[in-house]
C-alpha cells in the first residue's frame, strides 16, 4: 500500500487582501429588513467619538408602515398558545446567546465599557428573555381572577393583550434596557412598533437579526432606528397605536402622553431614575393588558 | 336606438360582428402595461389629494353582493352612503348603492330623498348563464323597484365562442327591459383572456347602447387591473371622438386603497380626459375602499394617522 499523499492545494490567498465587508444597518418591518422610505441614514459614534457605521434614519412613514406590520401581526400572535409565545421567547434567548460575542463588541464600542461589562450585561439581556419565557404562561394565573359574586354566576377575569404597542427603548442602555422593554410587551401577545436608542442603534439592528432567525412571526416586533424626537409625536397621535411605552421618550414624556389621549391609549409612564439590571418583576407585563370580565350563569 | 348603434349591416351576423371587431387595431399589451405603470407613479399630494379623495368618494358605488346580505345590512350600508363619516358631514355622499335585485326594495326606501342612487345587478349575476327570458325577468323585477341603475353581465361564453351577435342582442334587449334607468355593461375582463378581447367586447357593448362599460363583478380574480381600466378608457375617448356620445367606465373589484383610487382617478385623466372625471361618468365599484378614502381624508385634516377602530365594520 502506498502511503497516502498529502495534496497541497493552492496557496491561501493573504487576508489582506480581501475586500472589507461592512454591515449595512438597516430598519426591521414586518419581518424584513427595508432601508428608510426617506433613503436617509445617520451617522453612529462609538462612546469615544468613533464613527461606527451609518444606521437607517427612519421617517414618519416607516413608523406608519410599522404600525401597519404591527397590526397585520397581532391577530396571529395573540392567538397563539401562552407556551408556544413562551417557546419562541426562549428561542429568542438560544439565538442570542449564540451570538453574544458580536451583542458584546457592539456594546462595548456604543457604552465604553470594559470586556468583562459588557459580556455581563448581554448575559443578563439574554436572561431577561428568559425570564419572560417563563411568564408567557403564568401571568394570567397571576392577574385573572375566578371573582366571588352574590348571584347564580360564575365570574371570571382574564388578562388579555391590549394591542398595538409603541416603545421608545430606553436611551442609556441599549441592549438590557431594550429587551427589557420589548419582551414584557411581547410575552403576553401584544406587537410592538419599536425606536431604538438613538445613539446606540447597532445593538437593536443586530437584535432584530435573532429575532428574525427565532420563529418570531414577522411584523410581531418592528424596528426603527432614527430620532425619537421626530417619530415620538406620529407613533403618540396614531389611531391605530393602543399603548404607549415612553421609557426612552425623555423630556417630550409628557407632550406625548398628551397626545395620546385622544384615542385613550394606555401610556406607561417612564422612570425617572430607571435600574434595568434590577428583578423587571410583572409590573411592565401587566401593564398593556386588558381584563376582560365574564359572567356566565351557574347551570340549574 | 341610441346614436351609436352598429350598422344594420355590421350587426347582421356574427360574421359581420366578427370582421368589425377583429378590424379594430390590436391592444399593445406591453405599451399598455407600460403606460399603466407610468401613469401610476405619478404623485397626488395636499390639496390635489383632498380634491382627488372627495371626488373618489363622490365615485364609490358601495357594494354589497354576498349571499348572506340581509335587509338589515343593506339598511346600514345606505346609512354610510349616505353620510360616509357620521362624525364629519362635511364628507360628500357616494354616487350609489349597489345590491342584488331582490334588495333594491329595501334599499330605495333607505335611500328615499337622499340623492344616492340604488344600483341593482341584474342579468344572473355573476355567472350569467340563464335564458334570456330570466335575464329579462330579474331586469324588470329591479327596474320596477326603483333601481336608478342597472348593472348586467355580458355572457362571457358566448363571447369566447365568438358569438358576438348573442351577447349585442342581449345587452339591447336588457337595455330595453332598463327602461330609463342606466345601463352598465359588465365585461368580466378577467375571464375574456387577453387585452384584445377588452377591447373587443367594449365596443361590442358601447355599440349595443351601453351607458358604462364595467370591468369585472368582483368574484373573478384579477378584477380592475390599470391596464384593463386603460384600455376600456381608450375605447369611450374614441367612442366618443368619433360619435359625440360620451358613455362612462367603472372599475370594480380590487380597489382597496386611497392610492388605487387616486391612480384611477389619473388614468381618466389621463386617457379619457378631464370631462370623464365626474360620477356620471366614472366610478368606483368598492366596498372597503370607503373605509381607506375617509382615513385618509381624515389624515389629511387632522395631521394624525387614523386608525379602523373609528370606522364601521362592513
Amino acid at each position: 500500500m502506498a502511503e497516502p499523499v498529502a495534496h497541497d492545494g493552492p496557496a491561501p490567498v493573504p487576508s489582506s487582501a480581501r475586500l472589507a465587508v461592512r454591515k449595512t444597518y438597516k430598519l426591521y418591518l414586518g419581518g424584513a429588513f427595508p432601508r428608510s422610505e426617506s433613503g436617509r441614514s445617520y451617522p453612529v459614534a462609538s462612546h469615544q467619538g468613533d464613527h461606527l457605521a451609518n444606521a437607517a434614519l427612519a421617517s414618519r412613514k416607516d413608523a406608519r408602515d410599522a404600525v401597519a406590520a404591527a397590526r397585520k401581526a397581532f391577530g396571529g400572535w395573540s392567538g397563539r398558545t401562552a407556551y408556544n409565545r413562551g417557546q419562541i421567547l426562549y428561542r429568542v434567548a438560544e439565538m442570542m446567546e449564540g451570538r453574544s460575542a458580536q451583542f458584546a463588541a457592539e456594546l462595548a464600542d456604543a457604552e465604553g465599557i470594559g470586556a468583562a461589562a459588557a459580556e455581563a450585561a448581554v448575559a443578563a439581556a439574554v436572561d431577561r428573555w428568559v425570564y419572560h419565557a417563563g411568564w408567557a404562561d403564568k401571568y394570567a394565573q397571576v392577574l385573572g381572577a375566578s371573582n366571588p359574586v352574590s348571584g347564580p354566576y360564575y365570574n371570571h377575569s382574564a388578562p388579555e393583550p391590549t394591542g398595538v404597542v409603541a416603545v421608545f427603548a430606553p436611551q442609556d442602555s441599549p441592549l438590557l434596557g431594550l429587551v427589557s422593554v420589548i419582551a414584557p410587551v411581547i410575552a403576553t401577545g401584544n406587537t410592538a412598533v419599536v425606536v431604538a436608542a438613538e445613539r446606540a442603534p447597532l445593538p437593536a439592528v443586530t437584535l432584530a437579526e435573532v429575532l428574525a432567525t427565532s420563529d418570531l412571526p414577522g411584523g410581531v416586533v418592528n424596528i426603527l432606528t432614527g430620532r425619537t424626537a421626530e417619530l415620538a409625536p406620529h407613533l403618540a397621535s396614531h389611531a391605530d397605536v393602543n399603548a404607549l411605552d415612553l421609557a426612552g421618550a425623555g423630556d417630550d414624556a409628557v407632550d406625548l402622553e398628551r397626545a395620546a389621549a385622544t384615542t385613550l391609549k394606555r401610556v406607561l409612564r417612564p422612570d425617572p431614575a430607571p435600574d434595568w439590571t434590577a428583578d423587571p418583576g410583572i409590573a411592565r407585563l401587566a401593564h398593556f393588558l386588558e381584563t376582560k370580565t365574564v359572567w356566565h350563569p351557574i347551570g340549574m | 336606438m341610441p346614436d351609436s348603434a352598429f350598422a344594420p349591416e355590421t350587426a347582421a351576423s356574427n360574421a359581420s360582428l366578427r370582421a368589425f371587431l377583429h378590424g379594430l387595431p390590436g391592444v399593445d399589451e406591453v405599451g399598455a402595461r407600460a403606460r399603466a405603470a407610468d401613469l401610476s407613479t405619478r404623485s397626488i399630494k395636499t390639496t390635489a389629494k383632498a380634491r382627488a379623495i372627495d371626488l373618489a368618494i363622490r365615485m364609490v358605488d358601495l357594494t354589497t353582493l354576498e349571499g348572506a346580505d340581509t335587509p338589515g345590512k343593506v339598511r346600514a350600508l345606505s346609512a354610510k352612503a349616505v353620510h360616509p363619516d357620521p362624525a364629519d358631514p362635511s364628507v360628500p355622499r357616494v354616487a350609489a348603492v349597489c345590491v342584488y335585485s331582490d334588495l333594491v326594495g329595501v334599499a330605495v326606501e333607505a335611500l328615499a330623498g337622499s340623492g344616492v342612487k340604488v344600483a341593482s345587478v341584474a342579468t344572473a349575476f355573476p355567472a350569467g348563464r340563464a335564458p334570456l327570458s330570466a335575464k329579462l325577468t330579474d331586469t324588470r323585477r329591479a327596474v320596477a323597484d326603483g333601481a336608478a341603475e342597472i348593472d348586467m353581465v355580458i355572457d362571457r361564453g358566448a363571447f369566447l365562442a365568438g358569438d358576438y351577435r348573442k351577447v349585442h342582442d342581449e345587452i339591447i334587449a336588457v337595455k330595453e327591459a332598463c327602461g330609463d334607468a342606466h345601463l352598465k355593461v359588465i365585461l368580466e375582463t378577467g375571464e375574456l383572456a387577453t387585452y384584445d378581447n377588452v377591447r373587443r367586447a367594449s365596443w361590442l357593448a358601447i355599440h349595443a347602447g351601453a351607458d358604462f362599460i364595467k370591468t369585472s363583478t368582483g368574484k373573478v380574480a384579477p378584477a380592475a387591473t390599470l391596464p384593463v381600466t386603460l384600455i376600456m378608457l381608450e375605447a369611450v375617448r374614441d367612442h366618443h371622438a368619433a360619435t359625440g356620445r360620451r358613455v362612462g367606465v367603472k372599475p370594480a373589484g380590487g380597489i382597496r386603497t386611497t392610492k388605487d383610487a387616486v391612480r384611477n382617478l389619473v388614468l381618466v385623466n389621463e386617457v379619457a380626459g378631464p370631462a370623464w372625471l365626474d360620477p356620471d361618468l366614472f366610478r368606483l365599484g368598492a366596498s372597503s375602499l370607503l373605509n381607506d378614502l375617509l382615513m385618509q381624508r381624515t389624515r389629511l385634516t387632522t395631521g394624525t394617522y387614523p386608525g379602523p377602530d373609528y370606522y364601521t365594520l362592513d
